[in-house]
């Protein structure tokens, strides 16, 4: 466990000397810019524009973090050929997966952390600002609880597309590990289409492919409650629990094959 | 200062000069193009390239809410644009699209449903003048959120103001009041349409809850609508006053002359500060094009029909 920590912590810093963080600046610079000039320009709903754009600007900015230093996670020490000195090491290669993912999910969870504490500073202050009567017309708080349950949500599935890029980074050139699990994160938005297959194809193993297919890829439009929450409407806890159970059922699964993978690679 | 140091010193205030010559000469050409072709870029700002509600639900995959509030901004950008711009022919043809892929990509988005009811419906110049796309957008409302009273409170609203179908406005305001969460104003609303639909009072009622609302458009527009009732009562009374005192035959109406004679103290101004127009010809008084309150609304009876 603690050759795992030490890793992670590594990986960490290893994101904070390449600038990851520096996002946040561009985070936040967006996000004051956008309040200010969106009370000009929607017609009073510049409070659940913020909140989308926070949602959704965590969600990409993350992504961005998740795929491009995901994918380099395990091809770059192998580039640099530093993976011999790290393997030469008392570390088995499991340790250094999980490790190397901790340490991503790490640099992740600051970052939406920091995100999450820069959307609710903007809200308040625009929940402030608004005279209490126009705060009525709102469907939700202007600093509402409920958005942590989207972002908690928004970090879920980026650990799973951080284990998605890890995954492909075990066998394959980081250009074609961003192009996969690219590919996996768009299918994975498609994916809840192939549930209901059988009402649209009449061929009935067509249909079971489908649902195969339903079952094995990534479900990832589950993630997404953004709108609801931004609307006021409920996502219930258990809904929370069992998709959050799901995603790590998930990374468990595909870190188990990375591993499997990167043991059985040779490195001569 | 070292030699280098002064050389280096000397190549970044180059570097500067360079990046601003360049800049300010960028930006001149582009206000240049911009004069020079102003029609080419007026006529892209109005092409809609994804029509589909569903397609753009599908390409915006986990942002939909996001893509919702740009065309949101571009409804609102598209109806200001063609309301107060000068230049561009009143058209608002892309408004009801727009509005309709906002609430395809985000069907809770409540106010742009309300939004539509208003202004789609309003007769030209003020909107296209269709309350047939915003009675169908309205319905769309219904299907994403049938808990809402607002929806057929609004429906009732375009068959009462804009269709003059007062049966089926008092029918939707009917619908209206019998949701669980419906103000108590709505039941007596419904009966005052039905029985004296046509009347002022039944109309500055209506406007006067829809004042109440919080968002600030939604009371601009009652505000617009309750100046416009009194402009209409204001125009009754003069069309009185110049009824009882007819002008002789080729001599032409005004209002200059009617203060002469003692019967106004002066020309009198509609709710927004502009004089009402009276007709050279037959003495027919009505809002001046120029006021903010051009055009009324036909056909609202002072007394019940």
């Amino acid at each position: 466990m603690r050759v795992i920590s030490a890793i992670a912590v590594s990986v960490f810093r290893e994101s904070v000397r390449d600038r990851v963080l520096y996002n946040l600046v561009l985070f936040a610079t967006l996000l004051i810019g956008s309040s200010f000039f969106l009370g000009q320009l929607t017609a009073g709903q510049d409070v659940k524009i913020i909140k989308d754009l926070g949602l959704a600007a965590t969600a990409i900015f993350g992504l961005f973090i998740s795929i491009f230093i995901g994918i380099g996670l395990v091809s770059k020490e192998v580039e640099r050929r530093s993976i011999y000195g790290l393997l030469s090491k008392p570390i088995s290669r499991p340790q250094l997966i999980l490790g190397k993912y901790a340490g991503l999910v790490l640099t992740l969870a600051v970052n939406v952390t920091v995100m999450t504490v820069a959307i609710y500073a903007v809200l308040a202050y625009m929940t402030w600002t608004t005279p209490a009567p126009i705060q009525t017309a709102w469907d939700a708080p202007g600093v509402d609880p409920a958005l942590l349950k989207a972002l908690f949500l928004i970090f879920v599935e980026l650990t799973l597309i951080t284990a998605v890029a890890l995954f492909f980074s075990t066998f394959s050139t980081p250009m074609l590990s961003a192009a996969f699990t690219f590919g996996l994160y768009v299918v994975g938005h498609f994916n809840a289409d192939l549930r209901n297959f059988q009402s649209v194809v009449e061929s009935k193993s067509a249909a079971t492919l489908a649902r195969l297919l339903y079952h094995v890829l990534p479900d990832l439009s589950a993630f997404d409650v953004k709108t609801a929450v931004v609307h006021g409407l409920s996502v219930p806890w258990g809904y929370l629990a069992l998709t959050t159970g799901y995603g790590i059922l998930y990374i468990a699964v595909l870190l188990v094959i990375a591993t499997l993978i990167f043991s059985r690679r040779d490195f001569k | 200062m070292s030699a280098t140091g002064g050389r280096s010193a000397a190549g970044t205030i180059a570097a500067v000069l360079a990046v601003a010559v360049c800049m300010v000469a960028a930006i001149g050409l582009q206000i240049a193009r911009n004069r020079l072709y102003a029609g080419q870029s007026r006529e892209t700002e109005r092409i809609l390239y994804i029509q589909s509600g569903t397609a753009a639900k599908r390409l915006a995959l986990d942002f939909d809410a996001l893509w919702a509030d740009v065309y949101w901004i571009r409804a609102i950008q598209h109806y200001g644009g063609d309301r107060l711009g000068s230049t561009r022919e009143k058209k608002y043809e892309l408004l009801y699209p727009l509005i309709d892929l906002t609430t395809t990509l985000d069907p809770y988005f409540t106010i742009a449903y309300r939004f539509g009811a208003i202004f789609l419906s309003e007769a030209a110049p003020g909107g296209p003048g269709r309350p047939d796309q915003a009675v169908a957008l309205l319905a769309k409302g219904i299907a994403a959120q049938p808990g809402k009273w607002q929806y057929p409170h609004d429906i009732g609203f375009v068959y009462y103001w804009h269709l003059r179908d007062f049966a089926n406005a008092a029918k939707w305001f009917e619908r209206a009041a019998s949701y669980p969460n419906a103000p108590n104003w709505l039941k007596p609303l419904a009966a005052g349409v039905l029985t004296a639909g046509n009347d002022r009072a039944t109309a500055r009622a209506l406007w006067s809850q829809i004042r109440q609302s919080e968002e600030e458009w939604l009371r601009k527009t009652a505000e617009r609508s309750l100046a416009q009732l009194d402009a209409l009562d204001a125009i009754d009374q003069l069309q009185a006053v110049v009824r009882r005192f007819p002008f002789p035959e080729g001599t032409p109406y005004s209002w200059e002359a009617l203060v002469r004679r003692g019967v106004l103290r002066g020309i009198p101004l509609d709710p927004s500060g502009v004089p009402f127009e009276i007709a050279p010809a037959d003495g027919a008084v009505s809002v001046s094009t120029r006021s903010k309150l051009f055009p009324m609304p036909d056909q609202v009876h002072s007394v019940p029909r």
